[in-house]
């Protein structure tokens, strides 16, 4: 039942989905949930090279598994900070569409 | 070998130094002690080495090897050496000693000047470099001395710098100097080409001579043949008689000379009469040999000399400023001495140099004492009837006066009447037309000379007083160290005269012997020394004459109520004549015109065009802009616009990736 190449092909498939989210759209809290998406692709991806990994040796690692729990772990902080720093500049401007946060434009 | 030498230049160089750098501190006292003890040792040291070098059993010259100074071995070896034969003790006697009266007399003429310590520092440094100039024994040696005095007198001129007036004289004198220069540095180098060397014994060499004579220069040679160019004799003659004529202020590089009159009257009498503007004629004579080898540079000569003497006594006739006056006579007097060593008399030229030195400072030391006493009025037409005032100063004048006229028995008839001997002797005795008509010039300013030196008597000292009431009575004869610089050169300006005394007038020619300037008549035959003295008895009546005549007329146009010159002035030819000699002949308007000017017009085309628009707005500006533009267009990637980053971000590390996975596949194929 296992397979890498669909478990490859979901991960490629939601990682363009979370970049597409991530560049088109406007608002913070939508790129931060595709941010959450490209995360998770990589994750998925990641779990199943460490099944293949610790299928083909007899060594029992599962250094795959282990780093997804650890992205998951900095995610978890990613998105804690992002939500705050989406709350702050909401109450400091009032709007949270990035077209309109262009204070850095040269 | 004498080390002595050194010293001659070095005392007033340590006088120099002392009042230099510690001139305020030490007072005035001190410091008019030390600069005036200076120029009295290196006399005494001077005085001794003359002693020397007059002894028979000596080689009649005194020299110090000194050092190393510009050594490339093989190529350009320039030692720092001293010499001091006939010429350069003479020099060195007449720059001691009437140096040492100058600083005596300046004592009392700077009294109370701010600038006490730093007049008498420049002073000496002065002295230092024109004893410097007359016993290098090298021509680069000379030419440190004579740059440096060069400097001393821009100093000196500009010395009261407070007024524009005179800081311009000061400019002037070094810029006009400097075109001089460049000639004489061009002869210094043909000299190095061709003759390897600059040392004078050298360049002096009848052998080393006679080879470059062989030599020419690229210089109006045909110009297809390379051939027949100017000698390279006659062009190092030439190049150095224009560095002469800086110096020694002839046409056409004489109009810083009477600007000069803005410094202080001792300096001017020092420096702008007795020694620095005579060096010119010390380097002709120095070089004697080499000028003889070149006949076309001595026509040159002559001409430029008798052309500078005539028309300097023109522009002296109308001239109101005493100083002015004497100036223009300086110029006129050292145009003597170059038609002397143009026709050929080195010795008359010499003879000059030093009784010249002796009545110039003597004039200008008087008309020091009347500006003195004057309270620093200059204009002769303020002043008039000083005789009664100043009796003493009076005097001496007169006799400065009748010396420069050439009235017998004083300096400058026995000097003057050479030279005019000379240029008889060229002209009329030898047949030559040119010598022939430039020594009518010669003659002819002779008479000019006597005419406006007595004009300057007359408005000085005779006649009503026009002197400004405000003076009345404040005026009196200036006594101290000033009489006694006046008596002194007094007694040498009547007596200087008989240092050589010519062989038809029963003398021996002292001084032409003694600094190997005379040419010899040992080997003429009985009937031709009866020719040439017979031309010199001629000669003498004719310059006597000329003389006396000059005189008079000056003493019958200006003496009290004449009204001649008005008269004359009123009169349509002298009413032009007047106005050209009043205005310099529009020399310095000429120049101002054909130099100043389009000197000016390019300065300013090249300020707008090459400074404000080249370098500022295109160098300077350019880069700032160019800059600026390049900055106007990188910063519109700077949109603020987080995802637009991401995106660049993103086909970054595509780009990165393909190239890795490129390498890797690469790897694995091998």
């Amino acid at each position: 039942m296992f397979s890498l190449p669909a478990l490859l092909y979901l991960s490629a498939l939601l990682f363009s989905i979370g970049i597409y989210g991530v560049l088109a759209r406007r608002n913070i809290l939508v790129v931060l949930m595709s941010l959450e998406l490209m995360l998770n692709a990589v994750n998925i991806a990641l779990v199943g090279f460490g099944r293949v990994h610790a299928l083909s040796t007899t060594s029992g690692e599962h250094g795959g598994q282990i780093f997804t729990l650890m992205v998951l772990a900095v995610a978890a902080a990613e998105a804690a900070i992002g939500l705050s720093l989406l709350l702050l500049i909401w109450r400091r401007w009032k709007t949270i569409d990035l077209r309109e946060l262009c204070r850095l434009s040269g | 070998m004498d080390s002595n030498l050194l010293w001659i230049p070095l005392f007033p160089f340590l006088g120099f130094l002392l009042n230099g750098i510690l001139g305020k501190r030490l007072g005035n006292r001190a410091v008019s002690v030390i600069a005036s003890v200076a120029p009295l040792l290196a006399f005494m040291v001077s005085f001794g080495a003359w002693r020397k070098i007059i002894d028979p059993a000596s080689s009649g010259a005194l020299h110090w090897d000194g050092f190393p100074w510009i050594w490339l071995d093989g190529i350009l070896e320039i030692p720092f050496a001293l010499h001091f034969d006939g010429l350069s003790a003479v020099m060195c006697l007449v720059i001691t000693g009437v140096g040492s009266l100058i600083h005596l007399y300046s004592i009392g003429y700077m009294k109370g000047d701010p600038g006490y310590h730093r007049y008498f520092a420049y002073l000496n440094l002065f002295t230092t470099f024109m004893l410097l100039l007359v016993l290098g024994d090298n021509l680069l040696l000379l030419f440190i001395g004579w740059e440096g005095v060069g400097l001393c007198s821009y100093l000196l001129i500009g010395f009261w710098f407070q007024e524009d007036e005179n800081c311009a004289a000061g400019k002037k004198a070094f810029i006009v100097n400097r075109v001089g220069d460049l000639a004489f540095l061009l002869g210094m180098f043909l000299c190095l080409i061709y003759f390897g060397t600059l040392e004078m014994s050298a360049l002096t060499n009848a052998d080393n001579i006679a080879q470059v004579s062989m030599e020419t220069t690229g210089f109006m040679a045909d110009p297809d043949t390379g051939t027949g160019g100017m000698a390279v004799i006659t062009a190092i003659a030439i190049l150095l008689f224009i560095g002469a004529t800086g110096k020694s202020a002839q046409i056409p590089l004489y109009v810083w000379l009477p600007d000069a009159m803005a410094g202080p009257t001792p300096v001017s009498a020092l420096i702008h009469a007795a020694t620095m503007v005579t060096s010119g004629v010390y380097l002709c004579c120095r070089l004697m040999p080499l000028f003889e080898a070149a006949p076309m540079a001595l026509s040159i000569v002559a001409v430029v000399g008798a052309c500078t003497a005539l028309l300097a006594a023109l522009i002296a006739f109308t001239q109101n400023d005493i100083k002015k006056v004497l100036a223009y006579s300086t110029v006129s007097q050292l145009g003597y001495m170059f038609f002397a060593i143009g026709v050929g008399a080195f010795s008359a030229a010499f003879f000059h140099v030093v009784t010249h030195a002796f009545f110039k400072a003597l004039l200008f030391l008087g008309s020091g004492a009347v500006i003195h006493a004057m309270h620093h009025e200059q204009d002769m037409r303020k002043m008039g009837g000083l005789r009664k005032q100043l009796p003493f100063t009076h005097l001496t004048f007169l006799i400065g006066t009748f010396a420069i006229a050439g009235v017998p028995p004083l300096a400058g008839f026995f000097s003057k009447d050479e030279i005019l001997f000379a240029g008889y002797k060229a002209g009329i005795m030898d047949g030559n037309s040119l010598a022939t008509m430039f020594w009518y010039v010669s003659v002819a300013t002779a008479g000019m000379t006597a005419f406006y030196m007595m004009r300057c008597v007359a408005m000085t000292f005779w006649g009503n007083s026009n002197v400004d009431a405000k003076l009345e009575g404040k005026v009196h004869e200036p006594g101290g160290w000033i009489g006694f610089a006046l008596f002194v050169l007094a007694i040498a300006s009547a007596l200087g005269g008989f240092l050589n005394v010519p062989e038809f007038l029963g003398g021996h020619a002292i001084l032409g012997h003694f600094t190997g300037l005379h040419v010899s008549h040992a080997n003429m035959t009985p009937e031709e020394l009866d020719i040439l003295h017979a031309g010199e008895w001629t000669s003498m009546f004719i310059s006597l004459a000329i003389a006396g005549a000059g005189l008079l007329v000056g003493y019958l146009f200006y003496r009290n109520g004449s009204g001649l010159p008005a008269a004359f002035r009123s009169s349509a030819p002298g009413a032009f004549l007047g106005n050209l000699s009043e205005n310099k002949f529009y020399v310095d308007e000429l120049y101002a015109f054909l130099i100043v000017r389009p000197f000016e017009a390019i300065s300013q085309l090249m300020h707008t065009l090459i400074d404000q628009v080249l370098i500022d707005r295109l160098l300077v500006g350019g880069s700032a802009l160019f800059v600026r533009g390049l900055g106007e267009l990188t910063r519109r990637m700077q949109t603020g616009f987080i995802p637009g980053y991401l995106l660049t971000f993103g086909c970054g590390a595509l780009v990165l990736i393909y190239i890795l996975l490129n390498q890797l596949a690469k790897g694995g194929a091998q």
